[in-house]
């Protein structure tokens, strides 16, 4: 089958759905490839490179859309304003088109494309399973955008981001503050500490803290219980009282920090409002807010979707379009998932690509199939088992952190605290031994408990690796019962002799071995 | 006797217990751990001459001719033993301890040592205490010895109603050992002590018998403990301080040991005692069969090669899989061919990985990897996002999400290396099989792991001869 490549005509895109080192890859599938001319000029892929890669280049556009199977575009269809041509048009019935969608936003062009009966996969809906990780355009577009934010940040930020001691003076670092720790704001966070910046991220979601202290950001902590996390990885809606708390850490915070980066969307809604005018009032001169959710209306009040705002001294970026400004990375990324999901279609590497409604990937990104609409998916078999699971740690929230704390109480009591009640009975047992037991026995018995009490301290402080060796060890000077025997050998009893004599022989065989066998261990202890 | 005797003595043997807790300090890192043994050394030595001198009247030459081919035994033993054999050797040397102190409790029995009346009944308790645990300590130790070598099935026995089994044998050893005390002040007693014996024998033998495989270490920490409380009672029954405290001491450490393998596991003490993994839950089997069975994806040693030079962070995480292999020769130049190409190569160890506690250390070392890039699970565990390759050699349960992710899992909450947290994962395998838990590891399924199938051995001495045909080329 033929893969078509059509140059993106949105006004300001500069990716290209495939790039030559992907045609490349995408031909040993069995599939031909056919480029529009120029289609990764923006994107700084050459009509040449594609040719060296065995692609073929086509100038003309209807040509391109009208000859191939399969066509692979960023955008959606759309109307091409300079030729007032509607890309609808190009396709037929038959087809296969592959793409972002975005199917609940255009519930008209599903009808269409459903009514011309093209094939349609959104690449908006895969669904979001470990398995399809490798194909989740949304996730590899987010991880762009985060970093990109940074770099536009750094842009209009008049300062280092790193701080230094120079002979002209100090620098402090910058401060950036990250809301909203999904992909691309853990993006974000890496990017902006790599640029030598302290960061800090806010989440409604309190298990994506390690995630942000794995990036060395630092999580701020609400001191708010709820849970904000809703399904599919994203956040839910949270409660007046939450985000009133929520809302007062970002104010003080935008008093502290120089660069504030949103990104805080909610599935299906209008992006909340985290940065009021107010906030924005009160930031410092020459600060920077990146708005990553400005498509969706912006999480700062001030938010020119697609601008840059200057606003009370604080620029404001409200670019929409940060993937795009990083073409050939995101270009790369975006052909490479697409790449997985063809190779996922495409079992037998005949060329022929298979949509196959058994595969929950695939059946999650059909929106059409056909001359019929098949969005939205009836829930992946998956999610069940997930649900149950998302039931459960939801059912469950504070487990991990009721375990963390009980493993946290339990390091205490090992540490030496014994719990009130095991020390009374324990005190009990020695005043009910002390009054029945001979002296003698209870001088021996103290000796015994502080020995128990010294072993304690002591092998507490043994490296885990040495634990063989300590067993051996100990091994040998249990053998200190050999004691016992020595005293009994010159016994009158020849039983008694004899048993001692045997007793000699065995222990010294363990003093022996087990002293030999720890040296030999320990000699092996190099750096 | 030489007169005046009896200071040196005692002097002696606090000198003894002195250099014994040295041996045992010493043991907090490798650099003192070999001056500890020599404190140790020493310390057996002192007790030993000062006891032959304080105590030994007649009967030399049995005494010598005991201790010479005891010792040439142990030596020998010692010079022999493979390290991937240490816990069986361990095990059998605790059964030694354990046969001793039946042995010196019997003597002192027979040998009617001379008593003050009114401590005639707590010496005859502590005499038969002393037994007890030995026995105790001995059966179990043969046993264990006798499932780690492979000459018993690893797998737990379970007798029905077995708690109440013991319970019962509790019973029956608390009444015979009244009946002890009663019939041995008026010079009877040898048939309860030896019903006794019998009774804590087989006693022994349920109680391993009962434990699974993987809780080996365990039971191998607590049979170390247990021989040092019989070396301890016996030192009761004796009234002698030195015994007791390095009873105590090595009874302690033995604890101590089982309470870290414990932990490690997530496992109450008890319910390891009380039976193996798998069998308590019964939640194993539709766990494993409800988890969602994705695909694998296999790798060659060329494959594992290629990665292993592609990055610039390796974490190998070895298992019981690389001891039964011998693989820990390969494992080393590997790591050695990596480090040359300034490639940083790290070993993660999970407290249980191999069949006793720091079973693995000791096999890295007997490989000559250096000690400085092993690490515990709590040093290491928090740098597997950075890591590039993970290689798990016959590794398992240790490595298993499930322990995390899934509440319903047999091993949930069990601390677990997150190797899949890392770029990518490579696992050494025989073949699909489940662990010792019986738990399906869903690592084996995830996108970034790859699995290398075939003996341990076998795959890395491809993977470096790989790696040494990329390197040459």
């Amino acid at each position: 089958m033929r893969i078509g490549i059509p140059k993106e005509i949105h006004d300001g895109e500069r990716r290209v759905a495939t790039t030559p080192e992907v045609a490349v890859q995408l031909q040993k599938l069995g599939f031909t490839i056919a480029v529009e001319t120029g289609a990764g000029a923006a994107a700084s892929f050459s009509d040449d490179a594609y040719m060296a890669a065995g692609a073929s280049i086509i100038s003309d556009t209807r040509e391109l859309w009208s000859s191939s199977d399969i066509l692979l575009k960023v955008r959606a269809p759309e109307n091409n304003p300079k030729t007032g041509r509607h890309e609808m048009d190009l396709l037929h019935a038959g087809q296969v088109l592959i793409s972002f969608l975005w199917p609940a936003q255009n519930p008209e062009l599903l009808k269409q494309l459903a009514a011309k009966g093209v094939t349609t996969l959104a690449m908006d809906s895969v669904p979001r399973i470990s398995r399809a990780q490798k194909m989740d355009a949304l996730s590899s577009m987010a991880n762009i955008a985060g970093y990109r934010a940074v770099i536009e940040a750094a842009q209009h930020f008049g300062r280092f981001f790193t701080g230094q001691i120079t002979a002209a003076g100090k620098v402090p670092p910058a401060k950036v503050l990250v809301i909203g720790a999904g992909v691309a704001g853990l993006s974000a966070i890496g990017a902006a500490r790599s640029l030598g910046a302290i960061v800090r991220a806010f989440d409604t979601r309190p298990e994506v803290k390690e995630q942000v202290e794995s990036m060395d950001g630092e999580f701020l902590m609400l001191d708010f219980k709820e849970e904000g996390a809703g399904a599919g990885g994203y956040a839910k809606v949270m409660s007046p009282e939450f985000i009133e708390a929520e809302m007062a850490l970002f104010a003080a915070q935008a008093k502290d920090v120089d660069i504030i980066i949103t990104t805080a969307l909610i599935p299906g809604r209008p992006a909340p409002t985290l940065i009021t005018a107010d906030m924005v009032k009160s930031m410092k001169n020459g600060s920077v807010i990146v708005d990553l959710a400005a498509e969706q209306g912006g999480n700062c009040e001030l938010t020119v979707p697609g601008q840059v705002a200057k606003q009370e001294g604080v620029t404001i970026i409200g670019y929409t379009d940060l993937p795009s400004r990083l073409a050939a990375q995101s270009s790369q990324l975006y052909a490479t998932n697409l790449r997985h999901l063809l190779t996922d279609m495409c079992k037998a590497k005949d060329g022929n690509l298979v949509v196959d409604f058994a595969d929950e990937v695939v059946r999650g990104a059909t929106v059409v199939k056909e001359k019929e609409i098949t969005w939205p998916p009836p829930p992946p078999k998956l999610s069940a088992a997930t649900a149950a699971k998302a039931a459960a740690s939801a059912g469950t929230a504070g487990s991990p952190a009721e375990a963390r704390s009980a493993k946290a109480g339990h390091g205490k009591t090992s540490g030496g605290g014994i719990s009130a009640g095991t020390f009374l009975v324990g005190a009990l047992i020695f005043l009910g031994l002390g009054l029945v037991a001979p002296a003698s026995f209870m001088a021996h018995f103290t000796v015994f408990v502080l020995a128990v009490f010294v072993g304690y301290m002591v092998v507490w402080n043994v490296t885990p690796a040495l634990h063989t060796p300590l067993m051996s060890v100990t091994n040998a000077i249990s053998s200190i019962i050999i004691l016992g025997a020595l005293l009994q050998i010159s016994a009158p009893e020849p039983t008694v002799t004899w048993i001692a004599g045997i007793t000699i022989l065995l222990t010294s065989i363990n003093i022996a071995g087990g002293f030999a066998v720890t040296r030999r261990m320990l000699d092996m202890f190099r750096k | 006797m030489i007169p005046g005797i009896e200071g040196i003595v005692t002097v002696s043997y606090i000198g003894a217990t002195i250099l014994f807790i040295l041996a045992l300090g010493g043991l907090s890192n490798p650099e003192t751990a070999r001056r500890g043994n020599l404190y140790g050394i020493i310390g057996m030595s002192l007790a030993l001459v000062a006891a032959i001198a304080g105590a030994v009247t007649a009967n030399y030459a049995l005494l010598i001719a005991s201790l010479v081919i005891g010792g040439s035994i142990g030596l020998v033993l010692a010079q022999r033993v493979r390290m991937t054999q240490m816990p069986e050797l361990v095990a059998i040397l605790h059964s030694l301890v354990g046969l001793a102190a039946v042995l010196v409790g019997f003597a002192n029995f027979l040998g009617h040592s001379v008593v003050r009346p009114e401590e005639v009944s707590i010496h005859l308790i502590e005499t038969y205490v002393g037994i007890l645990i030995g026995a105790v300590t001995l059966s179990g130790s043969v046993i264990a010895f006798g499932k780690l070598s492979g000459k018993i099935s690893g797998k737990p026995l379970i007798l029905p109603a077995r708690h109440a089994l013991n319970l019962l044998l509790l019973a029956v050893v608390i009444w015979f050992g009244y009946q002890f005390v009663a019939h041995a002040e008026s010079g009877g007693g040898l048939m309860p002590l030896l019903i006794m014996t019998g009774i804590a024998l087989l006693f022994g033998i349920h109680m391993v018998m009962a434990i699974g495989g993987a809780d080996m270490p365990v039971v191998i920490s607590m049979l170390n403990s247990y021989s040092g409380w019989a070396a301890s009672a016996t030192g009761f029954m004796l009234n002698n301080d030195l015994l007791i405290v390095t009873g105590a001491l090595v009874g302690s450490s033995g604890a101590i040991l089982s309470y870290i393998m414990c932990r490690a596991m997530n496992r109450k003490f008890l319910s390891v005692i009380a039976g193996g993994f798998g069998t308590d839950g019964g939640g194993a089997a539709p766990t494993a069969s409800a988890e969602p069975q994705g695909e694998v994806q296999s790798v060659d040693a060329a494959e594992t090669a290629a990665l292993l030079l592609d990055a610039k962070d390796v974490v190998i995480v070895p298992g019981y899989g690389m001891a039964v292999a011998q693989a820990q020769h390969v494992v080393n130049d590997i790591t050695k061919f990596l480090r040359e190409k300034h490639i940083k190569v790290r070993f993660a160890i999970h407290p249980v990985a191999g069949r006793m506690p720091g079973h693995m250390n000791v096999l890295l070392a007997e490989a000559k990897v250096p000690y400085d890039i092993v690490f515990e699970m709590d040093e290491i565990n928090e740098d597997f996002p950075d890591v590039d390759v993970s290689v798990v050699i016959g590794a398992n349960d240790i490595v298993n999400p499930s322990a995390e992710e899934d509440a319903n899992s047999p091993i949930a909450g069990m601390p677990v290396l997150q190797v899949w947290k890392g770029k990518t994962t490579i696992v050494l395998k025989r073949s699909m099989a489940t662990g010792y838990a019986g738990v399906e590891n869903p690592l084996f399924f995830k996108d970034n792991t790859r699995m290398l199938f075939g003996d341990a051995k076998k795959s890395l001495d491809a993977v470096l001869k790989a790696l040494r045909d990329t390197a040459s080329r």
